[in-house]
């Protein structure tokens, strides 16, 4: 009876532990940070994974948010009440400040952050973190922060180019599916655009990018049990930053809109 | 010299290590010998500063380990060499590249230097001409020799060994107490070796501490251990199940 009581405090305070530990992983991050000449070719290593590899499925499901942006937009048009060239004003408005920045931190929650958990946590259950700390090395110099920054570097650009994508792809879909051309398109998406609005995207992009990472590499970090653990982190890593991106996103814009 | 002090160390309320106390001289080759579980790994562990002891105090060269900032045991492990139970060799690396990897940061070698000690150091451990494969291609065996060839590489002062030979074949766990007993004599290193092969306690230590359920229970020469009259030691050493 008791365990029950007191289930909800322990929940509580495990979680307060966990972000304890977290926020203690984030600034000790930074002990050898003088030493980042030796990382350097790490970062760059990771910002070619973290964001040109990444860049084929950024590129397919920005393409294809646009369109579907546009094609819903059209539905709603067909009262006749709006002009068809509205399209182009709400295809920019919803990829620049939300569908660029919020698909591509959910696609990279998948693909980096999962693969970055299972990564650091298998070399922490095969004792290669141990090794890397016998041989003088800072684990988390070495492991995390090169990702984090490569994560913080590469996601702005990751959404510049879901941008560019969603909007072709919104553009695609209107000459497709509505009676507009690609000049009524243009003059929709000039009309409303503002350049704050592409900015606060890529604020977003920087913010979800450092979110994904550093969740992904706690959970690896601190992986225990074998291979049943890595595989607990993994989905931890993917059901925490997705909140975490969600959640993020409300903030921002409750605090630069 | 390594000196350990009333070192206390538990889990969840588990006591693994118990009122340790005990010191190894330069150029001494102990061997840490229990059934699993009775603590042998996390002991050598806290010697390296991966595990914090709850109690109690370990010098090596006279300082005190336990209370460092992570910068002064930096210092530290630059002396020390670890070998891992499994290599712990670094999946996303060659063998050239783990064994190279410390040598760029710990030495101020230039290039073809490095390059001439990675060779060396797989030389020493017959794993010649491996450098560009990956761990991922190496059997368990090989695995082990080149986490010691990494381990030799950086010239350390004292080497810990993670159950060296445990899972090998016999001619593999000969071959590897070979090389334990060969770098003890020409590169004059102390050596800590976790394990509960017999025949690796014989063949390279010569000194040997019995842990079980904890604590200490015995300390002394491999030479007199099968004469000792108590229970468990002779459970150990003769390996029978129904003894105690």
């Amino acid at each position: 009876m008791l365990r029950v009581i007191f289930y909800p405090f322990n929940v509580l305070i495990g979680v307060l532990e966990g972000v304890g530990r977290y926020v203690e992983l984030m600034f000790s991050m930074f002990r050898s940070f003088f030493s980042w000449h030796r990382y350097f070719s790490l970062m760059i290593d990771q910002m070619y994974h973290i964001g040109v590899l990444s860049i084929p499925i950024v590129v397919l499901t920005s393409l294809f948010s646009g369109m579907v942006t546009s094609v819903q937009a059209a539905y709603q048009f067909e009262s006749g009440f709006v002009p068809n060239w509205f399209v182009g004003s709400i295809v920019g408005e919803s990829v620049l400040m939300e569908l660029a920045p919020m698909m591509t931190a959910l696609v990279m929650t998948g693909r980096i952050g999962a693969t970055i958990a299972a990564e650091i946590g298998t070399m922490r259950v095969s004792e290669q973190i141990d090794a890397l700390e016998s041989l003088s090395f800072d684990p988390l110099s070495f492991l995390i922060l090169p990702r984090i920054i490569a994560a913080a570097v590469m996601f702005p650009v990751l959404v510049v180019i879901a941008d560019c994508f969603g909007i072709i792809g919104g553009l695609v879909a209107a000459i497709n599916s509505m009676d507009v051309s690609s000049q009524e398109f243009i003059r929709g998406l000039r009309n409303w655009f503002r350049p704050w609005d592409a900015w606060f995207g890529l604020i977003k992009g920087l913010f979800f990018g450092v979110a994904i990472t550093s969740i992904a590499c706690y959970q690896g970090y601190f992986t225990t049990g074998g291979a049943t653990g890595v595989g607990k982190s993994t989905t931890a890593t993917v059901v925490i930053s997705c909140v975490s991106i969600v959640f993020l996103d409300y903030i921002l814009a409750a605090l630069l809109l | 010299m390594i000196e350990v002090k009333d070192l206390y160390k538990s889990f969840d309320k588990k006591n693994i290590l118990s009122n340790i106390n005990f010191t190894v001289s330069n150029g001494q080759s102990i061997a840490i010998v229990g059934k699993s579980g009775a603590g042998k790994s996390i002991l050598l562990k806290c010697l390296i500063g991966l595990i914090q002891p709850d109690r109690g105090s370990i010098y090596i060269d006279n300082k005190l380990i336990n209370t460092m900032n992570f910068q002064q045991l930096q210092k530290i492990r630059s002396k020390i060499g670890m070998v891992f139970q499994f290599g712990a060799l670094f999946d996303s690396m060659t063998v050239g590249e783990n064994i190279s990897l410390a040598l760029k940061k710990l030495t101020k070698l230039n290039e073809d230097e490095i390059q001439q000690r990675v060779k060396n150091s797989l030389a020493s451990v017959d794993m010649i001409d491996t450098e560009s494969l990956m761990p991922a291609e190496l059997s368990g065996g090989m695995k082990k020799r080149v986490g010691i060839a990494r381990a030799i590489a950086i010239k350390p002062l004292y080497l810990f060994y993670d159950e060296p030979t445990t899972g090998l074949d016999p001619i593999m766990t000969d071959s590897i107490n070979r090389l334990i007993l060969k770098f003890q004599n020409t590169e004059d290193v102390t050596s800590v070796i976790v394990t509960h092969e017999m025949r690796t306690v014989y063949d390279v230590s010569d000194r040997v501490l019995l842990l079980h359920e904890g604590k200490i229970q015995y300390d002394g020469s491999p030479e007199t251990i099968n004469n000792v009259d108590d229970p468990v030691v002779q459970q150990f050493i003769t390996g029978n199940s129904i003894l105690v």
